[in-house]
């Protein structure tokens, strides 16, 4: 029991990033891909920030009279995925944009019935 | 100076991308891109030099020691693959220029040179960094370019397919990212030379474990090695042509690169051999050459033919990583040198075919040989290097490859092997079957040779095909020391 319980964060980031990637697998609306596919991105910063606590440790901020602060660098590294995934999903945006121009749909399916790609 | 050359490859591009967005319409674009391009040329080649000579170079990022400061190692590896990637780059940019007036709207010349050399600095990055973070950042880099540059091809399946890529490289690089922060809870570093001492410590922890399958199935996405080799094939067919060159020459070749530094540098040997990573690399390896070059000899698209055997070609590397003996990875490293000779000069070829006739599929190229020579030519020699034919460089790369799999005596993958090349000389007979044997169907309008500009660096590479088949000192030699530098041994 102690072992769900102790690992609860954890428990959050699998079952979200199973979510997001079944969306991406299971949806075929473009736009509901793009969503699954920043929650599995989402999960992950929640894996690295999860990782970066120190029981017992403070915020990572200099003050008086702390001794133990909590490991700073996995926040740092997800602020850089973060940025990555805005970049990510602001490309797909606009691919999906184009792709309504030219196909006049976003449906998965009705573009392969169209020409057979995607 | 010395040190310097690994920082300045990845920023020189890094500087010239957004410059050359805002340049005036017209050629400007084209020329600032093609000095940016020969200059990394030039860089790598002396970094390689350099390494060759001095040892490893090692550059501390703003001055902060590693690991806690990002670092460029360079050793043999990496700077063999970063003057693979600089070369191609260097040598595609004085064909793009009339590829790209062609096929590329004006308006968007200048962004699309742009992006190419954000694609060059994300590529040049992931050769040259020493910090595994570092790789995620770039492989992004190099990734979010090229779904921009797919998405510009003259067809609307190129944004589809360009879609596709995205989410498929998106999952990639978050499974490679989960991995990477998985084995940093463990390791508490992310320098990959410091992780490769502390890792041997922790290796028996199921974390570890997993972190490490995470990365591999990250790499082998990107890596398009089948069965994850899905966008590549519509990516590669629907691109502009320039783009296609560009990809099919450096950038799985980069994700090989990865996998090996990851498994070979980072990881204890003993630790892949005690997962079942080698065998399922084998079995991959094996299933693509079959399956790809099977798939391929159906194609009416000559683009989508040629993207098929390139997935059949990573199996090739598959297989000589998965052999994990000395003779594998250098047969994987030379086959990652030959491969982007023989896919360069192709995919450059039927460019020129696209540049003349604005189309590649099977039925609308018929007889095009004759009113085409060099073009075909050009053809023919690449695919005679592909298959594998003494006297081209494909035979080196087969020719290795045989070797490490007697070695290990795994029969089936000679017979695989040479398998692959009986159905490349299908698939390649169709093509040129369809250029040279088949009448000419549309006689109305005259078809000339491809322009100058087109064919010299296209026959560039052919002769590197030739050369490179005849004289191996060179690819073989950089190629063992780059697998000593890996630290595998023959079993």
């Amino acid at each position: 029991m102690d072992f769900f319980v102790g690992h609860y964060n954890y428990w959050v980031v699998i079952f979200l990033m199973l979510v997001g990637l079944y969306t991406v697998i299971s949806r075929g609306n473009l736009i509901k891909k793009i969503i699954g596919l920043n929650i599995f991105q989402v999960s992950v910063f929640f894996l690295y920030i999860s990782m970066g606590t120190v029981e017992g440790g403070a915020a990572p901020i200099i003050a008086e009279g702390v001794k133990l602060y909590s490991n700073p660098l996995p926040h740092v590294l997800i602020l850089t995925a973060i940025v990555v995934g805005v970049a990510t999903t602001a490309l797909a945006l606009a691919l999906v944009v184009r792709i309504k121009e030219s196909y006049g749909t976003i449906e998965e399916d009705e573009i392969h019935d169209l020409d057979h790609s995607l | 100076m010395g040190n310097n050359i690994s920082l300045l490859l990845v920023v020189i591009p890094l500087i010239a991308a957004p410059v050359v967005a805002v340049l005036p319409r017209g050629r400007l674009p084209w020329a600032v891109a093609l000095l940016v391009t020969s200059l990394c040329a030039v860089l790598a080649g002396m970094q390689l030099w350099a390494v060759l000579y001095d040892g490893v170079i090692s550059y501390e990022l703003g001055g902060w020691a590693p690991p806690w400061g990002i670092e460029y190692r360079i050793d043999a590896v990496n700077a063999f693959v970063a003057l693979i990637v600089a070369a191609i780059a260097a040598i595609t940019l004085p064909y793009a220029l009339l590829s790209v007036e062609q096929e590329i709207p004006e308006e968007k010349i200048p962004l699309f040179y742009s992006a190419l050399l954000l694609c060059l600095t994300g590529l040049l990055g992931i050769t040259q960094t020493g910090d595994i973070f570092n790789v995620f950042v770039f492989l992004e880099i190099s990734a979010l370019s090229s779904y921009a540059l797919i998405s510009l091809g003259r067809e609307r399946q190129a944004l589809t397919s360009a879609y596709q890529y995205l989410i498929m490289g998106t999952i990639g690089a978050t499974f490679f990212l989960i991995g990477v922060g998985l084995i940093y809870s463990q390791t508490g570093t992310l320098n990959m030379q410091d992780m490769a001492t502390i890792l041997p410590g922790v290796a028996h922890l199921k974390t570890v474990d997993t972190g490490f399958a995470f990365i591999m199935i990250g790499i082998a996405l990107k890596l398009a090695l089948f069965p994850l080799h899905l966008w590549l094939p519509n990516a590669y067919t629907y691109a502009p042509s320039v783009v296609t060159v560009f990809l099919a020459a450096t950038a799985t070749k980069v994700a090989v690169y990865v996998m090996l530094r990851i498994l070979f540098t980072v990881f204890p040997h003993s630790f892949a051999l005690a997962t079942p990573a080698e065998e399922l690399f084998i079995m991959a390896g094996i299933a693509s050459i079959i399956v790809a070059s099977t798939y391929a000899i159906y194609q009416v698209d000559v683009k989508k033919l040629l993207a098929y055997s390139s997935v059949a070609q990573i199996g090739y590397m598959a297989l000589g990583i998965g052999f994990a003996s000395a003779t594998g990875v250098t047969a994987a490293l030379i086959h990652l040198f030959n491969h982007a000779l023989m896919k360069g000069a192709l995919f450059m070829a039927v460019g020129a075919i696209i540049y003349r006739i604005g189309a590649c599929r099977m039925d609308q190229i018929h007889g095009l040989g004759r009113a085409m020579p060099w073009t075909f030519g050009a053809i023919v020699i690449g695919g005679l290097s592909l298959i594998g034919v003494p006297g081209t460089a494909g035979f080196i790369s087969k020719w290795y490859l045989v070797s490490a799999a007697l070695e290990q005596e795994a029969w089936i993958s000679v017979a695989v092997i040479l398998f692959g090349s009986l159905l490349a000389v299908v698939y390649m007979g169709k093509l040129i079957e369809a250029l040279y044997f088949k009448p000419a169907t549309d006689s109305e309008k005259e078809v000339t040779e491809a322009p100058l500009l087109l064919l010299a660096p296209t026959w560039v590479l052919v002769f590197a095909n030739i050369y490179f088949g005849l004289d191996t000192n060179l690819t073989v030699g950089l190629a063992e020391t780059a697998a000593a530098t890996l630290g595998v041994v023959n079993p």
